[in-house]
């Protein structure tokens, strides 16, 4: 078997803002991804699913001070503790991503080709023609139209969904292992979201390329993830099968977000079930499972224990302890074992 | 959770029209020439009812919006709310009638001012209440409680304290005080998460039903469309390609552009459909095709739709669609030689049509 391209074990991350808080953002974050595998993290906002891309990148907003304990291996190299330099380099060939708005993530007053050829470490030798005949190569290759014209263009003169694919063709210039993506196509039309997803996909296909898809969108991952994590209050609450997780929910969190979501198949539901109440507290120390205060499953010991582990599945893993599937083979498999694949 | 209700019994047709739009045009004029963002719209909202408004970005969805609140006046074009023409209307019977058509907008904070509590930010909408005498304390806690927002819980935060979703329902609940009869939302729940998003779908659906409004629903989003809305009309580069009741139309689209809509939707447990649109950009405004506005990403497209616009035809009680090779018959009764080049259009395309 193949070792994962990235793995992360026991993530803890948090964070120190200016304003003098303490925000424990992420709670022993186990996860990997394999070569050509795509792994979707879901989450409401505050879930902790934008910080466990940037602790991967160790990239923090300004005057933010981060503490991340554990292990985020790239390649089976692990990130937090090599040096500077080394780490600079590992993420400069092997890790990109692709942000949620194109429009504010290239830089207004570049030529397209400049930043697309921005992470080809051999740049610096290329002449100009020869960077904007590579650029137009590489825009051609996320479906551009006209991309030698659209090389010398600057971002405000492309729509949404080129901007974003010109994001896209930056990103893989650099041919990296890893490709986090950052709620890619929540800018855009549903159309042009279909097309930008597809595009990800060819990719991860042709390139062998593992991909971290953080979106708070559930339905967008079905069809592409193979394997979906669900995020609450900074935890991996429900791991498991895109099929498994979709259909079969065991934690209640998952269950009522799959609920609130607005489907155009199915009966028609005049008033959508909602999720009462907001999201946890991240500057509080958390005591017991993050969910219920929100939970209709909740009792006593959900506030005061964490939660163990639920084997619902085959990979298919819930923290509850009021799950909603019954487990299954509980000698078949340790748990630890379970959690390890997530 | 949300307790469940009992299914809404939908009102019995005709609910009174308030606000109708005839031949709405919006042109801006810019350095490249002028941009037809709306091309003769027709749009009725009725009392107690909620029309969707669908397309993509630079479909002029929001320039509708605006023109009908004459922010700034359309190019051309009549509005009427209860009968009286807008442009009609003295400056000072506009102003006067403005409050009773509010808008809520896509992001919450960014329309609420952030220096303000939320018990200042509705009071502050009541300058612009019918009765100058109201009792501004009560109404206040009145609707912020509509909101599901007690006064006593949030009247004096701010806005950077809200989550997003209850800034969207304090932004409803200052546009509900005013006591509007038109209540227009723009892409209102886009930028918040599911559930957050089922709450305010919800509340616009009941509002719309109780305070009797007549509700303009803008997204992209089909889901949320089915969700909150009554009728839906679908918005192509600026043209009306096609419109009816929601439940009909996401049944069974007539237009090839709804259909691409419709199989673009990401949704759990359902395979993802072939949009079978034809991988072209949607194109410019400041540029259209000839024609038919869609035919360059439309499958079906041949010469005619090329040459000649499409009209809006019936294509079922209630129901029409502006294209020349539609997916479902149109009405036998109303242009018989289109209908006899419908049917025939329709025989060749049954094989080509993308399976759903």
């Amino acid at each position: 078997m193949t070792s994962p391209v990235l793995e992360v074990r026991s993530l803890d991350t948090t964070l120190h803002t200016p304003d003098g808080r303490t925000l424990h953002v992420l709670h022993g974050i186990d996860l990997s991804i394999d070569a050509g595998e795509c792994l979707g993290v879901v989450g409401e906002s505050g879930s902790g699913k934008s910080v466990l891309a940037r602790t991967v990148l160790g990239v923090h907003p300004r005057a933010t001070r981060a503490t991340a304990t554990g292990q985020v291996l790239l390649n089976g190299e692990d990130l937090l503790t090599a040096a500077p330099r080394r780490r600079a380099e590992l993420l400069g060939t092997g890790v990109a991503m692709v942000h949620q708005d194109p429009m504010t993530s290239l830089n207004p007053v570049v030529r397209i080709a400049d930043q697309v050829t921005e992470s080809l470490t051999n740049r610096r030798r290329m002449r100009r023609r020869e960077r904007l005949r590579t650029a137009a190569e590489l825009l051609a290759a996320v479906d551009v139209p006209d991309p030698a014209r659209r090389a010398r263009a600057y971002p405000h003169e492309l729509s949404g969904g080129l901007r974003q694919r010109v994001g896209i063709a930056a990103a893989l210039a650099g041919s990296p292992a890893l490709l986090l993506a950052d709620e890619p196509t929540t800018a855009l039309d549903v159309t042009v979201q279909r097309t930008v997803l597809d595009l990800l996909d060819r990719h991860r296909g042709t390139r062998g390329l593992a991909t971290l898809l953080i979106t708070h969108d559930i339905g967008l991952l079905y069809g592409r993830a193979r394997r979906i994590a669900v995020m609450y209050g900074g935890r991996i609450v429900e791991t498991g099968p895109t099929e498994a997780v979709t259909e079969a929910p065991a934690h209640p969190y998952t269950a009522a977000l799959l609920r609130s979501v607005p489907r155009v198949t199915g009966p028609l539901r005049r008033v959508l079930p909602a999720v009462a109440g907001s999201p946890p507290d991240l500057s509080r120390p958390a005591v017991g499972c993050p969910f219920a205060p929100r939970c209709e499953r909740a009792e006593a010991v959900c506030s005061t224990e964490a939660p163990p582990l639920h084997r619902a599945g085959d990979g298919h893993t819930a923290a509850c302890h009021f799950p909603l599937t019954l487990p299954i083979g509980p000698a078949s498999a340790s748990v630890s074992k379970a959690q390890e694949t997530v | 959770m949300t307790p469940a209700k009992p299914p809404v019994v939908p009102t019995p047709e005709p609910c009174p029209v308030v606000l109708r739009a005839t031949g709405l045009s919006v042109v801006h004029r810019t350095r490249s020439g002028p941009l037809h963002a709306v091309s003769e719209v027709d749009l009725t909202l009725r009392e107690r009812r909620t029309l969707a408004l669908v397309g993509e970005s630079g479909s002029g969805k929001s320039s509708i919006a605006k023109a009908l609140l004459r922010l700034p006046p359309p190019t051309a074009g009549t509005v009427t709310v209860d009968g009286t023409d807008l442009a009609a209307l003295s400056p000072r019977a506009l102003r006067a009638l403005r409050p009773r058509l509010q808008m809520v907008f896509q992001d919450p904070v960014s329309s609420l001012n952030p220096r303000r509590t939320v018990r200042d930010l509705v009071a502050e909408a009541l300058d612009a209440h019918p009765d100058p005498a109201v009792d501004r304390a009560a109404v206040v806690e009145r609707q912020l409680e509509a909101v599901g927002l007690p006064l006593a819980l949030f009247g004096d935060r701010r806005p950077a304290q809200l989550s997003g979703g209850q800034a969207q329902r304090v932004a409803i609940a200052r546009a509900l005080a005013a006591e509007p009869r038109v209540l227009i939302a723009d892409e209102a729940v886009s930028a918040l998460d599911v559930s957050a998003q089922a709450t305010v779908l919800n509340l616009l659906r009941r509002l719309t039903e109780e305070r009797g409004l007549a509700s303009l629903f803008i997204s992209h989003d089909l889901g949320v469309v089915r969700a909150v809305s009554d009728d839906v009309a679908v918005l192509q580069l600026g043209r009306l390609c096609e419109q009816g009741p929601t439940e009909e139309v996401l049944a069974a689209p007539a237009h090839p552009y709804t259909a691409a809509l419709l199989a673009a939707v990401p949704e759990p447990g359902r395979p993802l459909g072939d949009t079978g649109l034809l991988p072209a950009d949607p194109p410019s405004p400041l540029d259209p095709p000839s024609g038919c506005r869609f035919r360059t990403r439309c499958p079906f497209a041949d010469e005619r739709c090329a040459r000649e616009v499409p009209e809006l035809r019936e294509v079922a009680p209630g129901r029409t669609v502006a294209c020349h090779r539609p997916l479902l018959p149109v009405a036998a009764a109303q242009d018989s030689a289109v209908a006899q080049d419908g049917a025939a259009a329709q025989d060749s395309k049954v094989s080509g049509r993308p399976s759903r």
